[in-house]
């Protein structure tokens, strides 16, 4: 569990601006930060790693302290075991793909954890190219495989899919989604985007001005004047997959306007019998989630 | 003093280059030129790194002192310099007597001194280039380090000078370049002294002054030829490091 209390003066492009956070994070969470930019999303993400030192507060992890203002108290970043994929990547361009996950082995580390991740992040190929000659969704897999190789217990994402086309964010949404249930990660994930947090995101939390303004699941925080009457999507099904019981579906929302209109849903097997690709489908979200029926 | 037309009628190129004309020249002072240049460079690095280092990441009030102080050497008169280094190194004055004494460094009208003055003489030429190529790093490469628990040394070695090296070869070569043209200072503080202290740049001044054109002119076109080549290596090897690398691809 994290728990964090910190504050922090930060001088943006509006000014002065006062950090505030107050903040518990549930093991194994996968947690949204959303919020206008110059919120402070990415100073979170930054205290918690130990990159920028608050002024007053306290963060503990699992009953450890990383930090304690009064106690003078700071674990470095670098013994947090944290996995940070920066929003610019920042892969070492003077490194090759296997030699940027290389540096971020722990001395005496086997160089068997390194093809694991090349392995399973479809990079073998890539292995011996530097960055520069890889494209953003190459480079974004490089900087999550370099992220894992430490095996954190704590992802930090800070959008690290804004830069990539819609069908690309899918994919990769889905990596994401898969590692972070099988290597048992807290995730933290700086986005803007509606629907990759909807996707992923358990909770979120949105910021504004320094402050935390509301905690939630995802269909709270997002449509948040909408639990009474409930809002009514339409979308076209792409495809639909049946596993055990579960059909999974690809959706185009057509209605309202959405900033990112691919959706994946799941709902029962029973529920989506008969539909096809094609039909016009009816997502309503409600406080407890979303109900789908055929129009 | 004679008049340039003079030289160009008894001194050309072609003249020079016909062997009965070669002029009795000795090879020690660009021999020392180039020994001065070296280490000179060599001790710029080791002296200019961490400096450049501390001053891209500082943010002390006194930063903006160091930087008007290593800067100095730019607007100032070299024999300026020169005539403050003499004093200061002198053995009859407190620190010249103190480095005599206590260490037996003896810094005026020898090697070692002319190596001091050269470094402080050519030191915003090694720094400028190394802090503003640290500074064009991206800050988020030495956040990743650090958050991969390497030290200051290693994102220094292997990260952050891997990443610069067009700026830390331009260092290099304006470093090595400037000693080699250097004058006033080493005028003021090295003297004359065949095989120690008389670099080529005061033997041409020596040989104009005994009127000895054809040496001067011998030693000027050595000069001049290694200036060029210096400089022609330096851009063709930053021209190619700035080469656009293969286009990316757009599939993942």
């Amino acid at each position: 569990m994290i728990s964090l209390q910190v504050s922090k003066r930060l001088y943006a492009a509006g000014g002065e601006m006062r950090l505030q956070l107050d903040l518990t994070i549930e093991k194994g969470a996968f947690i949204s930060l959303y919020g206008p930019s110059g919120a402070g999303k990415t100073s979170t993400l930054r205290i918690l790693s130990g990159l920028l030192r608050p002024e007053a507060g306290r963060i503990t992890v699992n009953g450890t302290t990383w930090f304690d203002a009064e106690a003078g108290v700071s674990i470095p970043p670098g013994e947090r075991n944290i996995g940070y994929v920066f929003q610019d990547y920042a892969l070492f361009p003077n490194m090759s793909v296997r030699e940027n996950l290389r540096f971020a082995l722990r001395d005496g580390a086997p160089d068997q954890r390194v093809n694991e991740l090349l392995e399973v992040m479809e990079l073998g190929s890539l292995a011996g190219q530097k960055p520069a000659t890889l494209s953003g969704g190459q480079q974004q897999r490089v900087a999550l495989a370099r992220a894992l190789v430490q095996r954190p217990k704590i992802l930090l994402l800070d959008e690290p899919l804004s830069a990539l086309d819609p069908s690309l964010r899918r994919r990769l949404s889905d990596y994401l989604l898969e590692w972070h249930q099988s290597m048992g990660l807290t995730t933290i994930m700086v986005s803007h985007d509606g629907g990759e947090i909807l996707k992923l995101a358990d909770r979120v939390i949105e910021m504004r001005e320094g402050e935390i303004v509301r905690s939630g699941s995802p269909q709270e925080v997002l449509f948040p004047d909408l639990k009474a009457s409930g809002l009514h999507m339409v979308a076209t099904l792409l495809s639909k997959q049946i596993d055990e019981g579960t059909a999974t579906l690809e959706v185009v929302v057509s209605y309202p306007v959405w900033p990112a209109p691919y959706l994946s849903l799941t709902t029962d097997a029973a529920t989506a019998a008969g539909w096809r690709a094609g039909d016009k489908i009816t997502i309503e979200l409600t406080s407890q989630g979303h109900r789908l029926s055929k129009r | 003093m004679p008049s340039f037309s003079k030289i160009n009628e008894d001194y050309s190129i072609v003249c020079y280059l016909e062997t009965k004309y070669l002029p009795p020249m000795s090879w020690s002072p660009l021999i020392l030129t180039l020994q001065l240049a070296s280490v000179t460079t060599v001790v710029l690095f080791v002296v200019g790194l961490p400096l450049a280092w501390w001053l891209n990441r500082s943010n002390s009030r006194f930063k903006s002192v160091a930087e008007a102080l290593i800067s100095m050497p730019l607007v100032l008169p070299p024999t300026v310099l020169g005539f403050y280094f003499l004093i200061a190194f002198s053995p009859g004055n407190a620190f010249g007597g103190w480095l005599d004494e206590v260490l037996g460094l003896r810094l005026v009208f020898s090697f070692a001194g002319l190596v001091v003055a050269s470094v402080i003489y050519s030191l915003p030429f090694m720094v400028h280039p190394l802090q503003s190529g640290l500074a064009a790093l991206p800050a988020s490469l030495i956040d990743a380090a650090r958050l991969l628990g390497k030290s200051p040394w290693q994102i220094l070695t292997k990260v952050q000078l891997p990443n610069i090296r067009p700026a830390l070869l331009t260092g290099l070569v304006l470093s090595f370049a400037h000693t080699v043209g250097e004058f006033g200072v080493v005028l003021m503080i090295g003297g004359n002294i065949p095989g120690q202290t008389k670099v080529a740049s005061i033997a041409i001044y020596d040989e104009v002054e005994a009127m000895n054109y054809g040496v001067a002119n011998a030693y000027s076109l050595v000069l001049i030829a290694i200036s060029f080549v210096v400089l022609l290596g330096i851009y063709r090897l930053n021209g190619r490091a700035s080469t656009p690398l293969e286009k990316p691809i757009t599939q993942p």
